[in-house]
């Protein structure tokens, strides 16, 4: 497998105008010739279909969901950065990309994060332009909030909406291309394998979620914008169609799969109440603007929060981390927490949970601005807990958020396989080991809006492509090995539920690969991963036909690949003998409990290359250079 | 708690539906009213029946997936509430709740709870946008836009296209649907050179799918989960009556021409 990131050269503000420049362009009368597939509807697939429509180019997307309009990111709160420094608080195009490489512990690329943080600026404005309703002060200017891991205030928002509202523009933007005729929608469809023709991606094989119809859509180019794999471990703040068969199964076909241990656990989540949990809540990190986050002093203290007085509390990250307190990027707050809980000063009822107090901030500012801020936040926590959270603090606890890994790309966002580019959640580029707050968002619209739309043209415009119809012997193929992959499934009539066997998995993720891990418990898991497997395969019982409306089979099919795909986290886990980010691995820390980085070994991005069933997969790598911002200790004290 | 239910039941969109009974024994007050049918459905499961349908995704009552009838109300009792953030503590051991999908003509139901709200996206398509090409906006802060008109543009926005409104009105109207993104796109200074032309286009896309029309009984406004107000519809015949006007008097002015 070769790594060429294809990354510009030169100095680093005008590397990504020297490559807009030195792209090849696609003649406007001759893009409608084209044919791009793009999967998934979310802030990236959803601002690049439109961007590509409004650009000419023939346009097919693909959602499972019903409509495109409720892909996941519509669930994002808390807001989206830019490096606008409208408060003229010190921010910059530097500081934010300086943030963003820090915030990721220096696993991520200079010259990608560079261009993110310059295209934040259009971002705004586009959003601004369509009408996404952002906040605003008196005067009628875009207000902001401040955010984890920044000391500027550079978060714009829209309430708790701020997903919406930037999900609901970009679809709106898709929906406008519809009515052009530029992009044709497939809702109620998915992705369940890749055609690859003499080493390009030029289609993909579908079922349609109504009929059961397997089709083959064939292209010039494969756009994936599938979203995040944290489902893997059952529960999490995703929504409960998210999954990673597009990018598995596109792996499987040969395209790189980028640090698949990069998972972030997000800090502030509504804790586990019962096994019937289906899901966990995120409380937005917005609210550390105002809480305080803190557990009692004495292990077991099992008071009413109220009854615990002000000296016996232990304000853990005000005491821990000084200079940014309760504003710590998530991974270092969510390992504070866990640490607490481990002690044994964790509250509630399951002793896995910390306090997120607002009575101070109710007192500063009165519970009218805190009602504004955060009202609708507010009123979710009550709903779901039964608790008010103006007069009894919130109770929260970590929860899987978001995977920095996913298919690797190049500079361009393609993957190792030509003609397959990969953008927003789905791929690894960004965010190194860490994602900071407001920072998905951000990535998402700028892979969508103002590099896909760039990229695929270039691709487009240097390669010669032979027409491929569906009787070709890769496209024949590919729909056998759905078919072939469904018939298998619904003929194992076992006794075990499929969600049974995701739970399980979902425990051994949690409980070896989750917020830190160690060699030992890691082969442990690589242990008991392939014999679930086993079993699912042996007994798992999926009722119904593919003829049919058949959720149990949609499941099915995605926590097969889940079974797949965790076996390869935990080898990643293992074979990066370091900590970094939300990858902590417990051998690897500093006296005080801190990750210990080890950049003479490791600052690279670990590439897998799959090799058939059954066969370790191969692990290559591609080295991280930094010439403007030196690695350093990640320090937040 | 033990909760009785009686849920629609229909194999496919051609098939005749009916009423089937069936019994959670161990309810849990704090699980969500889908993870109560989770449960159901792992029941049924493992007894080898087919599993109840329904649509869900985020579940945290943003994306709009999930909606049912229950007891005859769109999302269930509780105001302002999608039916996967309604919680089991919110009744009581031994009710008898009535599942039923979103009863209209323009959402046909495609199995058992699950109906198709495409319909929606097709009323989009005809101007529920702004039409701006990406790379051609001005600065964030050129447009300024005072707070009060912000805030009343995003109370609009936040409306998340379940379909609750047009499933509890007796016309199967969905001018609450419609109106919310009339008003959230022509209160803003962006959204004004399209205004009308976007009542008009929407309104009539919105009669052409088969939804009724508003006799101003407001059963939209009280299953909302959003607490849309009953103001947007009356923005939208606003702007459709003006874009209507408007539209007699040009074609009269281009018929003299």
């Amino acid at each position: 497998m070769e790594l060429n990131a294809r990354l510009p050269s030169g100095p680093i503000e005008q590397r990504w105008d020297r490559c807009r420049f030195e792209m090849k362009l696609v003649a406007p009368a001759n893009r409608r010739k084209y044919t791009i597939l793009v999967v998934g509807t979310g802030l990236a697939g959803a601002s690049a279909s439109a961007s590509l429509g409004e650009l000419g180019y023939n346009v097919r997307t693909f959602c499972f969901q019903d409509s495109p309009r409720r892909a996941h990111s519509i669930a994002a709160q808390g807001g989206i950065n830019a490096a606008k420094n409208y408060q003229n608080d010190g921010d910059s195009v530097f500081r934010l990309f300086y943030d963003t490489l820090k915030g990721g512990d220096f696993r991520a690329r200079e010259s990608n994060v560079y261009r993110l943080a310059q295209i934040s600026l259009n971002i705004i404005d586009q959003c601004v332009a369509q009408g996404v309703p952002f906040a605003r002060e008196y005067g009628g200017t875009l207000a902001n909030r401040s955010f984890g891991g920044a000391l500027v205030s550079r978060t714009f928002y829209a309430r708790g909406q701020t997903g919406q509202q930037l999900l609901l523009g970009a679809y709106q933007a898709m929906m406008r291309q519809v009515a052009a005729g530029r992009v044709t929608l497939f809702p109620r469809t998915e992705m369940l394998d890749l055609i690859v023709v003499d080493g390009r991606a030029r289609g993909i094989v579908t079922r349609n979620l109504v009929t059961g119809e397997i089709t083959a859509h064939l292209g010039d180019a494969v756009v994936l914008a599938s979203g995040g794999y944290g489902n893997v471990f059952y529960l999490a703040t995703y929504a409960k169609g998210s999954n990673c068969t597009a990018i598995w199964r596109s792996y499987k076909r040969g395209a790189g799969f980028a640090n698949p241990c990069f998972t972030q656990i997000h800090p502030t989540c509504i804790p586990v109440t019962g096994d019937y949990q289906s899901k966990l809540t995120l409380m937005s990190e917005s609210l550390r603007n105002d809480g305080r986050i803190w557990v009692p002093k004495k292990p077991g203290d099992k008071r009413p929060p109220n009854e615990i007085p002000e000296e016996e509390r232990d304000y853990y990250l005000e005491r821990m981390y000084p200079s940014y307190g309760n504003l710590a990027p998530r991974d270092i707050a969510s390992r504070a927490a866990k640490r607490v809980c481990d002690e044994g000063r964790g509250v509630g009822e399951t002793g896995l949970g910390v306090y997120l107090d607002f009575s101070d901030a109710i007192r500063r500012l009165g519970r009218k601005v805190i009602e504004e801020r955060y009202g609708n936040l507010f009123e979710m926590y009550q709903r779901i807990t039964g608790e008010d959270p103006y007069t009894v603090p919130m109770r929260i606890y970590p929860a899987t958020h978001y995977t920095m890994g996913g298919l690797w790309v190049d500079y361009h966002l393609m993957s190792t396989i030509p003609g397959l580019f990969v953008a927003g959640e789905a791929n690894f580029s960004d965010h190194g080991a860490n994602r900071l707050g407001a920072s998905a968002l951000m990535q998402g619209l700028a892979d969508g809006y103002f590099i896909i739309p760039y990229t695929v043209g270039d691709y487009l415009a240097g390669t010669k492509l032979d027409k491929v119809s569906e009787d070709h012997p890769a496209c024949r193929e590919a729909i056998d090995n759905v078919r072939c992959i469904t018939k298998r499934l619904l003929s194992i009539k076992g006794k075990r539920t499929v969600d049974s066997f995701h739970r399980e998995l979902g425990r051994i993720l949690w409980e070896y690969c989750g917020m830190s891990r160690n060699a030992t418990g890691l082969k442990t898991a690589l242990a008991r991963i392939p014999e679930l497997r086993e079993e699912f395969w042996r007994n798992v019982n999926v009722l119904g036909t593919n003829e049919e409306f058949n959720q149990c089979l949609e499941k099915a099919g995605r926590v097969a690949d889940f079974l797949e795909l965790a076996e390869l986290m935990c080898l990643d886990a293992l074979e990066r003998n370091e900590s970094c980010g939300g990858h902590f691995r417990e051998e690897y820390q500093t006296p005080d409990g801190e990750a210990l980085r080890d950049d003479a070994n490791y600052a690279h991005v670990a590439v897998w290359e799959y090799q058939g069933e059954g066969r370790r997969p191969l692990r290559h790598t591609e080295p991280l250079t930094f010439e403007y911002v030196l690695p350093t200790v990640r320090s937040y004290k | 708690m033990r909760i009785v239910l009686y849920i629609w039941r229909q194999p496919h969109r051609d098939a005749p539906g009916r009423m089937v009974r069936y019994e959670v024994a161990k309810v849990n007050p704090d699980m969500s009213f889908l993870e109560m049918l989770d449960v159901l459905n792992e029941e049924l499961m493992n007894r080898g029946e087919d599993p109840v349908a329904f649509d869900h995704d985020c579940r945290e009552g943003i994306c709009g997936s999930c909606g049912f009838m229950i007891n005859g109300v769109a999302h269930g009792p509780l105001p302002g509430t999608t039916v996967c953030q309604l919680h089991m503590r919110h009744f009581r051991d031994g009710d008898v709740l009535y599942l039923e999908p979103w009863r209209a003509r323009a959402f046909p139901v495609i199995k058992d709870l699950v109906v198709d709200r495409s319909a929606f996206d097709r009323i989009i398509a005809a101007g529920g946008y702004i039409s701006v090409n990406t790379g051609s906006a001005p600065d964030g802060n050129a447009i300024l836009i005072p707070k009060e008109i912000a805030e009343r543009a995003m109370d609009a926005a936040a409306c998340i296209g379940c379909g609750a409104c047009v499933a509890a009105c007796p016309n199967a109207s969905a001018s609450l649907f419609v109106g919310a993104k009339i008003a959230h796109l022509g209160l803003l200074p962006q959204g004004q050179p399209e205004r009308y032309r976007r009542a008009l286009n929407m309104v009539a896309q919105m009669t052409q799918e088969g939804f009724g029309s508003c006799t101003n009984i407001g059963a939209c406004e009280a299953v909302c989960p959003k607490n849309i107000k009953l103001e947007v519809i009356a923005r939208m015949n606003r702007d459709f009556l003006v874009a209507s006007w408007r539209a007699r008097r040009e074609a009269r002015v281009e018929g003299f021409g």
